[in-house]
Parts: C-alpha cells; sequence; structure tokens
C-alpha cells in the first residue's frame, strides 16, 4: 500500500468518526460534505475514478441540498408552532 | 431497560463481535492480492470485442447491460415516488397558507463575488458534464458521472440566490421530459437490440475505431440516455426539495 493510499484511508477514518461526534445537523451536513471529499481521493488513490467523479458529485452537491431544504422546512415548521403557542 | 443492564449486555456483546471481526479479517487475502479471473478476462476481451477503452462502462452498457436498465428503473422510480408524495404536501400546504409564502427567493449573503463565480460555474459544468457523458466508452466517467455534473450546472443558479431563475432556466416539464425520455431510450436501444441481432440489450451498430469518439458501438448512445435521465433526475429531485422548503414556507425571511 502506497503513503498516500495510507494517507487517504487515515483522511476517511477521521472524517467518518467526526461526522458521527459532530452534534448538530446543519454542521454535520457540512461536515459530512468534507467525509465524502476524503472518500472520493480514496477511490481516486485506488484508481477507481469513476466510482470518485460520481462521489464528488453527489457527495458534494446532491446529498447536502437535500438535507438542507429538509432542514429548512423542519425548522420553518417549528417557528410557525412556536408562533403559535405564544399567540394563543 | 436500565442504564447497568445495557452496559451489561453491551460488555456481553462488546467482545463477541470484535472476536468475530478479528476472525474474519484474518481470513482476507492480502492487500493488493488479487485472485479473480473474472476482471482479467473482462480487461483483456471487451476492448477486442466492443472497441471500448473505458472497461467500466463496457461493463455497465455491454457485459452486464441488464443491470443497468435495473439501475435506470430504480432511479427513475424513487423520483417519481419524490415528486408525487411532495407536490401533494406542496397542494395541502398552498391551500393552506396561500396568503403568506411569497413567489420570490433571493439569499440576502449572495454576493456580486459569489454570483460572478456561479454565473462562471454554470457554463463550465455543463461542458464538463456533456464531456463526461460522451466519452464514457474512452475515459473514466459515463452517464451517471457526467449526468450529476450536468445537473449541478442550474443549481449554480441557486447558488447565486435566484431560485425562481433556476426554475425558469430548468422548468419541471423539462426535467421530466429529460427523466422520462432517457429511461425509454435506454429501453428502445436494448430493443433494438432484441430486434436486430435477437438478443436484449446486445450491440448492433458498428463498432468504429478505438479511442475515436464514436466508436465502441451503442455504449455513446447508451451513455447519453443515461445522462439524460440522471440529469433530469436529480434537478427533479432538487427541486421538489427547494419548492418545499424555498417557496411555501420561506416567506418572512427569504
Amino acid at each position: 500500500m502506497s503513503a498516500l493510499q495510507t494517507t487517504a484511508l487515515i483522511a476517511v477514518v477521521a472524517a467518518g468518526t467526526a461526522v458521527v461526534l459532530t452534534p448538530e445537523a446543519l454542521r454535520q451536513t457540512m461536515v459530512l460534505g468534507i467525509f465524502g471529499l476524503t472518500l472520493t481521493i480514496l477511490f481516486f488513490t485506488f484508481q477507481a475514478p469513476d466510482v470518485a467523479l460520481s462521489e464528488i458529485v453527489v457527495s458534494g452537491v446532491g446529498l447536502p441540498l437535500i438535507i438542507l431544504a429538509a432542514l429548512r422546512k423542519i425548522r420553518s415548521q417549528e417557528r410557525d408552532r412556536q408562533a403559535e403557542e405564544r399567540d394563543s | 431497560m436500565t442504564r447497568r443492564a445495557r452496559l451489561a449486555l453491551f460488555a456481553l456483546a462488546g467482545p463477541a463481535f470484535a472476536a468475530v471481526l478479528v476472525i474474519g479479517l484474518h481470513g482476507l487475502p492480502t492487500f493488493g492480492d488479487y485472485h479473480g479471473v473474472y476482471g482479467l478476462l473482462v480487461n483483456r476481451i471487451e476492448p477486442r470485442l466492443r472497441h471500448a477503452t473505458d472497461i467500466v462502462t463496457a461493463l455497465n452498457f455491454d457485459i452486464r447491460a441488464f443491470d443497468t436498465l435495473g439501475e435506470e428503473f430504480i432511479l427513475f422510480t424513487s423520483v417519481s415516488g419524490v415528486a408525487l408524495l411532495l407536490r401533494r404536501l406542496r397542494v395541502a400546504d398552498e391551500h393552506a397558507e396561500r396568503s403568506r409564502g411569497t413567489e420570490d427567493h433571493r439569499f440576502a449573503g449572495a454576493s456580486a463575488g459569489v454570483r460572478m463565480s456561479s454565473l462562471l460555474l454554470i457554463p463550465l459544468l455543463i461542458a464538463l458534464g456533456g464531456y463526461v457523458v460522451l466519452h464514457g466508452a474512452l475515459t473514466p466517467g459515463g452517464g451517471f458521472q457526467g449526468g450529476v455534473v450536468m445537473a449541478a450546472g442550474p443549481l449554480a443558479v441557486l447558488v447565486a440566490g435566484r431560485y425562481l431563475i433556476m426554475k425558469h432556466l430548468a422548468p419541471e416539464w423539462l426535467l421530466e421530459a429529460a427523466d422520462s425520455a432517457g429511461a425509454a431510450g435506454y429501453v428502445l436501444m436494448g430493443v433494438g437490440g432484441l430486434i436486430f441481432t435477437g438478443v436484449l440489450l446486445k450491440n448492433f451498430l458498428p463498432l468504429g475505431t478505438p479511442g475515436e469518439l464514436l466508436s465502441a458501438g451503442m455504449m455513446p448512445l447508451n451513455s447519453i440516455a443515461v445522462g439524460l435521465e440522471v440529469t433530469g433526475a436529480f434537478l427533479l429531485v432538487w427541486t421538489e426539495f427547494l419548492d418545499q422548503a424555498l417557496i411555501t414556507t420561506g416567506g418572512e425571511e427569504g
């Protein structure tokens, strides 16, 4: 195993752990994007550029966007409920 | 279950799991030790048989073309499901809060620099995506990878804070048409194989010179069909989610 591959593996372990340990959903989404980037580098160093290409777009744009939209919807609903409780 | 009971359970299960894992990992072949026959065989025959130079694409569109057909429809069905569910929700929302929803969405924080760079990103992403789709049989990439990159192009408009312009650029009817045309195109190519060679999804086009853009038989066309479907599918899902988050409830702060 080359030094590059070892480094990429360690980076994936570190970033994956960081995703689990991040407490707040919004920040977790950002860390998830970084985790995807380390996975991309891993695939690339293991000579799977096809997979790396898919991974970078799905984890960098596709997934975070859907999570962010869902988070925003949930938060605005919570705000509405609190406002209603205050009014009544 | 109390905390103590849970810890006791973990004290039993943890080491057992670790032991199984260690035994399992011990039996694995060492790193880089490849004993597969299939991979070597495919690497050898596929450039000769189909004149493709990217064997991953050759696997997807030739040797395992039927698997790709299934994957096409997994994507198509899941996207249809998302659209069906979220549109129903949106109709309900619009009835309840029509007065509150605003039709204009702008990020307060999109600076001139962000808007400028997103303007640059749009053509770059679409060109790169198109390149990756068209060169699927030659270099790493193919329909799925290029399609996702292409779908990110219109999304740059959202980053610039102009969601409604993005919807104008990539309207839902167009995305739906791309999604369905891509899926149908792949099936039609397969049926073409059935008609001209008697085998579903088998190549029926001339193979061309290896390394040229129009080579590897049907693969460039398959790649375009998949690219079209993936672009439409991803943008449709994003649009549905963003509609939920930005238009129906994002009135007050925009």
